[in-house]
């Protein structure tokens, strides 16, 4: 069975098409494959009968020769998505028990797809983290362990648990969302495809939200392939979104192949800080090497504002997240601990709900927000954003992608003590994409002498996903890389 | 400018500015399709976006924008090209999102002009702005002896705040400017101006000054009154607590207050210490609101004749006073209905039946013109009739009361109750004929000079007739007939 779970998702949808197996056949795999490693904690709930049900139902259309894109391909949903009739978390205690009578745009076009859901993924509660140690039903554990020391690593954050389980073979992707990092980060971590696409380009309905001008979905996969087929699968339009795109879908995939000759790569100097990982620094070079000797031009450019990218970030998503998550009050929804008054039942609720990091960055949003410190602090971030777009539009004049590194380092420990600035830092390279709203991805290009996967960051301009994926593909062949296999 | 408060140190006057909330006319949410129907069942007009559930966005709703421009350009209001919805948070069991939804620096439209008819001349009170934001929903506490119940029917209801400078200087002004411009919405179709139901709300800004000062005083905010004359009210109990508290050395504290129209009394609600921080930002939600040149002057093209014009019209077409012509046009169903009388009549003698007896009437059943007894075609007819002399004055009073009654057709009360005026001579002449012959004596004194003896046989005729004789062919005949 484990060599069912060893297969990319094109493989498994051209051998499910041609019936070499059956979609339950390869739903049952993964479901026996979560159970064996229910250890790392990656989902919070499995859907296993349900995940039958439509595996059966897959069957059904692909014996009638009326497979969708993604048929039978079993995949796990990121428990920020609303699923209708399955809890739905984000992976806080507020949010017990509830399960919303609606399903988000996104999950529903995976189902409309023909995709098969496993079950709800662990993350960074509210998805705020970068570790996946937020979360109120336990930190996920990074299925990569490093060579020569005994260690439980984490998965990088918030999307941890889709990070694990892919990686993992848990699931064939998963579904992640990225507000500064939370997508790139933990693909990073985990050795697989992350992609962040355009701010707009995936509908952000029935996502539980942290940072509304931010929040982007996007899948996280074991290939480049996977992850343009099904980005396909996630994006387009939905008028339930004021902020999602009116744009039509290309066919990411139909780019693969088509290489990065001609391409110009531009290699941002502020990336490039003293005291970089030296293992980080070499990856990096090593990247810029197999662009080149593929055909690319490598230009260095300067993106000037780099360095206002993360504090800009800590008072911009945190100023939307206090604000978005008034609503979990205890009056309609999810927990509630009673109060001798209204007031005394909210503070109560939420002070039980909520963990601490989600209470920080409240207090940091609500702070910023406030009277007499809005335009020293909000405004101010506004405009430091807007020039970080202007950063990204001046280079994209010269460069048709830019490479970094993803994360300043490889995973580090679960036990690691870290502090909020460390931890912080480590969305320091993709928090100047999110806020522009402009594609990234990760893709596993290397690893530390401990044998730990690193992956490298390739940006391109708004609603440019194609030569995202082509530079991404290429980066791909030239590193060879080789995750994990089954457990 | 005839209100000021005698006090013992001087004369005061006070300074209003009005913040009315009115509810945009319009089938769905300001941000979900959910219904707004009036008086549904608890939670039945609620979507998962005004239910704030995890996950669920708004998405503006096209018609109310296009109505809050419609009421802008009625205000003779700058429209802004660009404006922005914002979120105003705080924490209440009635606002489930936890913020509301509302424009805060950038509203939809800025500043315009209500003109009102004073008794002492016309007023220009200005328009601070208007804004386009979502109605909280309610909390019920008389179900239950602990809990509170919330209802989400009214939470996300499109309401447009319409903000009036301090300009308004007496409770008279007040109530005029809140009758004008409900007058103003109704005729744009953009609310429906109905105060008891709810969909338009008042708050009051009140302060007062010593006569001849230009400074504005701290003001306190009166919340939320639901009657024109209870803003009337409120506002001159409060600017008398203001005069009270100045002469006897207090200060006014900048607080909002609620009227309690029981008592005729307004009391402290919370105080500026008190008073939420309201966190406003841009709602990352949503996209600014970018209305095109276009749009806007389509919208202007195709409004309505709003009562100003309506009024000088009335003045100029049908020589009507201005009092007359401000009565008519307060209601757009009452000018429409008088206009369909005075087609084609003495538009003069229209307006008098409709405001007279008509108005009388529905005043009387406390009815609107909607569902007026008498319509304006029968009204028409009945004008006609007296124009023509098949009917008296009296006797077309008396048509009109019993269609009143009966809400039966002009015709037929004529003819059921037999009011055809008499105009052939011949039956008016015999009738004449007898009552000379048996009051010689009236005859011979009239002949000899007591000419106002005339009445008294005109009301002879008219009682032998039982009232059908043309009284003015009644007359003449007598005249003829006495002088022989």
């Amino acid at each position: 069975m484990s060599e069912l779970t060893s297969l990319t998702i094109a493989e498994a949808r051209s051998r499910l098409k041609r019936k070499e197996f059956s979609a339950l056949e390869l739903t049952e795999a993964h479901l026996s494959a979560m159970e064996r490693a229910r250890h790392l904690n990656a989902y919070i709930t499995e859907t296993a009968d349900l995940a039958r049900e439509r595996a059966k139902e897959s069957d059904k259309r692909l014996a009638a020769g009326e497979g969708r894109p993604m048929e039978g391909i079993p995949l796990g949903i990121k428990d920020l998505f609303c699923t209708e009739g399955v809890q739905t978390t984000a992976a806080s205690r507020i949010l017990e028990g509830f399960s919303p009578p609606y399903e988000s745009t996104v999950s529903q076009k995976l189902r409309d797809a023909g995709t098969v859901m496993l079950g709800k993924l662990n993350l960074d509660e509210f998805a705020m983290g970068s570790a996946n140690i937020t979360s109120a039903f336990g930190p996920v554990k990074n299925p990569w362990t490093p060579q020569g020391r005994k260690a439980e690593l984490v998965p990088g954050g918030s999307s941890g648990g889709s990070a694990a389980a892919t990686a993992a073979h848990l699931c064939m992707g998963a579904t992640g969302t990225d507000t500064g990092g939370s997508i790139r980060q933990p693909a990073s971590f985990c050795g697989l495809v992350g992609v962040k696409p355009t701010y707009g380009r995936c509908s952000r309905w029935g996502v539980v939200a942290f940072a509304s001008s931010l929040d982007q979905a996007g899948p996280i996969t074991r290939n480049v392939r996977d992850a343009a087929i099904m980005l396909k699968a996630m994006c387009g339009y939905d008028a339930k979104d004021s902020t999602s795109a009116n744009l039509a879908v290309p066919d990411f995939e139909a780019v693969l192949g088509q290489g990065v000759k001609g391409l110009r790569i531009g290699i941002p100097k502020e990336y490039r800080p003293d005291g970089l990982n030296a293992e980080v620094n070499a990856l990096w070079n090593q990247g810029i090497d197999w662009l080149e000797k593929a055909g690319a031009t490598i230009v260095d450019i300067s993106l000037p504002h780099t360095q206002y990218a993360l504090p800009t970030y800590y008072i911009v998503a945190p100023a939307e997240a206090s604000s978005n998550l008034a609503r979990y009050d205890g009056v309609r929804f999810g927990l509630r601990v009673p109060g001798k008054s209204l007031d005394d039942m909210y503070a109560k609720t939420r002070a039980t709900g909520f963990g601490a990091e989600v209470k920080r960055r409240i207090m940091i949003g609500t702070y910023v927000l406030s009277a007499g410190y809005y335009d020293a602090y909000y405004v101010k971030a506004q405009k430091v954003r807007a020039l970080i777009m202007r950063d990204f539009n001046e280079a994209f004049e010269k460069v048709d992608a830019i490479l970094t590194p993803t994360a300043p380092s490889a995973a580090f420990g679960i036990n690691d003590k870290i502090d909020t600035i460390t931890m912080y830092l480590n969305d320091v390279f993709t928090v100047p994409a999110s806020l522009a709203g402009i594609p990234g991805a990760s893709v596993p290009a290397g690893y530390t002498t401990e044998g730990l996967p690193l992956g490298l960051q390739v940006l391109t301009k708004r609603w440019d996903e194609e030569t995202l994926f082509r530079v991404c593909q290429s980066l791909e062949d030239a590193a060879g890389f080789k995750g994990l296999g089954p457990l | 400018m005839s209100y000021i408060i005698k006090g013992q140190t001087g004369d005061w006057e006070v300074v209003i500015g009005l913040e009315v909330h009115a509810q945009v006319t319009t089938k769905a949410k300001l941000f979900s399709g959910a219904p707004t129907d009036f008086g549904a069942g608890p939670n039945t007009q609620v979507s998962f976006i005004d239910a704030g559930m995890p996950g669920m966005l708004p998405v503006l709703n096209a018609f109310a924008v296009e109505q809050a421009v419609k009421t802008g350009l009625g205000l003779k209001a700058k429209i802004n090209r660009r404006s922005v919805f914002a979120r105003k948070n705080y924490f209440y069991a009635d606002l489930p999102q936890g913020y509301q939804i509302s424009q805060y620096d950038q509203p939809i439209v800025g500043e315009g002009t209500i003109i009102l008819d004073m008794p002492e001349g016309s007023r220009n009170i200005g328009i601070e702005r208007l804004h386009l934001e979502q109605d909280a929903g309610k909390l019920v506490h008389d179900m239950h002896a602990t809990k509170s119940f919330v209802d989400l029917n009214r939470a996300g209801v499109a309401l447009m705040e319409i903000v009036s400078k301090p300009d308004l200087r007496s409770p008279e002004e007040a109530g005029a400017y809140l009758r004008k411009l409900r007058a103003i919405l109704r005729y744009l179709g953009t609310c429906d101006g109905n105060m008891e139901e709810g969909s338009m709300r008042c708050d009051a800004n009140v302060s007062v000054r010593p006569v001849g000062s230009t400074e504005l005083r701290t003001r306190c905010e009166i919340k939320n009154v639901n009657s024109v004359r209870f803003v009337m009210m409120a506002i001159d109990h409060e600017a008398k607590r203001h005069v009270e508290v100045y002469e006897s050395g207090g200060a006014i504290q900048q607080e909002t207050r609620l009227y309690d129209s029981a008592r005729n009394e307004t009391r402290s609600m919370r105080s500026k210490e008190m008073a939420h921080d309201y966190r406003y930002f841009p709602d990352p939600d949503l996209l600014p609101v970018e209305l095109d040149e276009a749009f806007v002057a389509d919208l202007e093209k195709n409004l309505p004749e709003l009562p100003d014009d309506k009024k000088a019209r009335f003045q100029k077409a049908y020589g009507l006073t201005a009092y007359d012509a401000d009565v008519l046009v307060s209601e757009k169903e009452n000018a429409l209905y008088f206009e369909d009388v005075a087609k084609g009549r003495d538009p003069k003698q229209a307006a008098n039946w409709v405001i007279s007896n008509l108005f009388g009437v529905l005043n009387k059943q406390g009815v609107g013109i909607l569902e007026s007894p008498v319509s304006a075609k029968n009204l028409g007819r009945l004008i006609d009739l007296i124009a023509d002399s098949t009917i008296s004055g009296r006797q077309a009073k008396e048509a009109f009361e019993a269609m009143v009654e009966s809400g039966k057709d002009t015709d037929t009360i004529i003819a059921e109750k037999g009011l055809k005026q008499i105009t052939d001579t011949g039956p008016i002449e015999a009738a004449i004929d007898q009552i000379m012959a048996a009051n010689a004596d009236k005859v011979e004194q009239y002949r000899s000079g007591k000419e106002q003896l005339m009445g008294w046989f005109v009301g002879q005729v008219m009682k032998a007739t039982q009232g059908k004789a043309n009284p003015a062919l009644c007359g003449d005949l007598l005249k003829k007939k006495l002088a022989q």
